[in-house]
């Protein structure tokens, strides 16, 4: 006789062993309660928040583009001409970097020394350079496009290394079987391949950095962050939405052009 | 007379070399004007002494203040906290939004899917640093707003990449299961979760990965965390406690790396 619970078709679970299963529950559970219990929620604070909440979500409804309108406008061309020279800055020194951290390619300790640095470029967050920039090279946008190049050496660098790591050797053997000198050897055996896919990667670079340059603002590199946070500290949350509008909107035509363009260069 | 194609090889047709000469002019105007512009805005005085202010901060960092690293335990759990209860919040917000934005499970196309799609890209155009910023002012400093912010951020990243799993998953399971006479619920439960589970792992885990990284930084603007220890550190000139906390960040990245790498390639 078989009952009713057998006949019932239930999929295997996911972890096999039915202890393990459950230690896995309780650990989670375990865990969100203790990390839960850290956090402190003060009440008082949230009700007098809740009041500048609808002074904020009010200011979002009422975006004030006018009364600030120098200072955003100094800021959005800043972050603009930011983006571009760091963009332009990071493509061409992501290219020695790049090749350098490629197996194929360098020997094994210049692939070790290029691997570590793109580690450690990519390691800190934008912010954290940008601090160390701006004690360095003093307030401005000239610390942030310092800091947005590191950034951008960091992604590029590796993102091209693992594409020269995928080429098709064929191209290289032939024209070191022809004889070819190392930089016609990179010119036309390497680069041809890996330039299409790391040319997008710019243009989708260019998008991060013009979004990264609204951030490392806040601590004193330059561009439209700087403005947005002066608006923050004065309480002006009607320009803080007009800066908001103006970021995301600008970001949405540079995806336009830039998918446009991507799609020539593929 | 038929003129002599050359015999000499050129690597781009001619219409391929105007192209490509434009593209570069263009590129060339647009970056010395940025160029200009950030260099007329530059004090060069600053920048050229920069060696000297590296050389000083350096012998400020060194040697680091080892007795802080006791104090920054505290610091360091309440990081690992935003990050890991913001990215689940933020699973759990962005699921049931990824279901309503793809066109395959969406139960209307009109209205829910605009207004889900629309809370994606908010989500995703906004920095978790500014969402903390704004958090800050709305439930004050601390943990909260911290974890707030990584979740409003985590939820567009996840949110968007699951649906667009979701969309390209194989409609046939979920059509067998129909035809078997099974509800709504149940063929989508059986016919398609099984199929995006491991991509909705994966990318949290992506995720939880960055929201490490940011964790580390949002204490800047007061949201808790290693990075409320950096800012009172450098407001303090106590350099050679920001050099510990640079280390403390630097090693957890890069355990979080680790472990996200660990993980993911065990969930493929």
């Amino acid at each position: 006789m078989t009952t009713e619970a057998a006949r019932t078709w239930r999929p295997p679970p996911r972890i096999a062993s039915a202890s393990a299963r459950r230690f896995a529950w309780v650990a989670a559970v375990a865990y969100a309660l203790f990390a839960a219990a850290t956090v402190d929620v003060d009440g008082a604070r949230i009700a007098e928040g809740a009041a500048r909440a609808a002074d904020f979500f009010g200011g979002w409804l009422r975006p004030d583009f006018l009364t600030r309108w120098t200072d955003i406008r100094a800021g959005l061309v800043e972050s603009v001409a930011m983006t571009l020279v760091a963009t332009a800055g990071g493509f061409i020194l992501s290219v020695p970097f790049g090749l350098g951290a490629s197996r194929n390619l360098a020997p094994a300790p210049i692939y070790a020394g290029c691997r570590g640095a793109l580690a450690v470029f990519r390691a800190f967050h934008e912010v954290l350079v940008a601090i160390l920039f701006v004690a360095m090279f003093g307030f401005g946008g000239f610390a942030g496009v310092m800091t947005l190049v590191v950034a951008t050496v960091g992604f590029l660098g590796k993102l091209l290394a693992e594409a020269v790591e995928e080429i098709d050797p064929a191209p290289l053997e032939a024209l070191t079987a022809a004889g070819a000198t190392w930089p016609s050897r990179i010119t036309f055996g390497v680069l041809p391949q890996v330039m299409p896919r790391v040319l997008g990667l710019t243009l989708y670079r260019l998008d991060i950095n013009f979004r990264e340059s609204a951030i490392i603002g806040l601590v004193g590199a330059g561009g439209i962050g700087a403005t947005l946070i002066t608006a923050f500290a004065r309480y002006e949350f009607e320009s803080v939405s007009a800066i908001l509008i103006l970021i995301i909107s600008m970001l949405l035509v540079a995806e336009l052009v830039s998918s446009r363009l991507r799609r020539r260069l593929l | 007379m038929v003129e002599q194609p050359s015999l000499e090889w050129v690597r781009y047709s001619p219409a391929q070399r105007r192209h490509r000469t434009i593209g570069l002019l263009m590129a060339a105007v647009c970056l010395s004007w940025g160029w200009s512009h950030i260099a007329a805005r530059t004090t060069w005085g600053f920048v050229l002494d920069a060696g000297v202010q590296l050389q000083d901060m350096g012998l400020r960092m060194f040697p680091p203040d080892s007795s802080y690293l006791v104090q920054l335990a505290r610091p360091l759990v309440d990081t690992l906290h935003i990050a890991t209860l913001g990215t689940g919040l933020g699973v759990l917000i962005a699921i049931p939004l990824a279901f309503l934005a793809a066109r395959t499970t969406t139960p209307s196309r009109r209205i829910l899917r605009p207004l889900a799609l629309l809370m994606l890209v908010t989500s995703r155009s906004v920095n978790s640093i500014i969402w903390a910023l704004i958090l800050v002012v709305l439930v004050g400093p601390g943990l909260l707003a911290g974890i707030l912010a990584i979740a409003l951020r985590s939820v567009g990243f996840v949110g968007k990449l699951v649906y667009e799993a979701i969309e390209e998953a194989p409609a046939l399971p979920v059509t067998a299961l129909h035809t078997t006479g099974a509800g709504r619920a149940h063929a989508l439960a059986f016919g398609l979760v099984p199929q995006v589970l491991p991509v909705m792992a994966g990318v949290s885990v992506y995720r939880w990965e960055i929201n490490i990284r940011e964790a580390t930084i949002l204490g800047i603007v007061g949201a808790g965390g290693l990075g409320m220890a950096l800012q009172s550190s450098i407001d303090a000139l106590a350099w050679s406690r920001v050099s510990v906390i640079l280390g403390v960040i630097l090693a957890t990245v890069v355990v979080a790396e680790w472990v996200s790498a660990r993980v993911r390639l065990r969930l493929a």
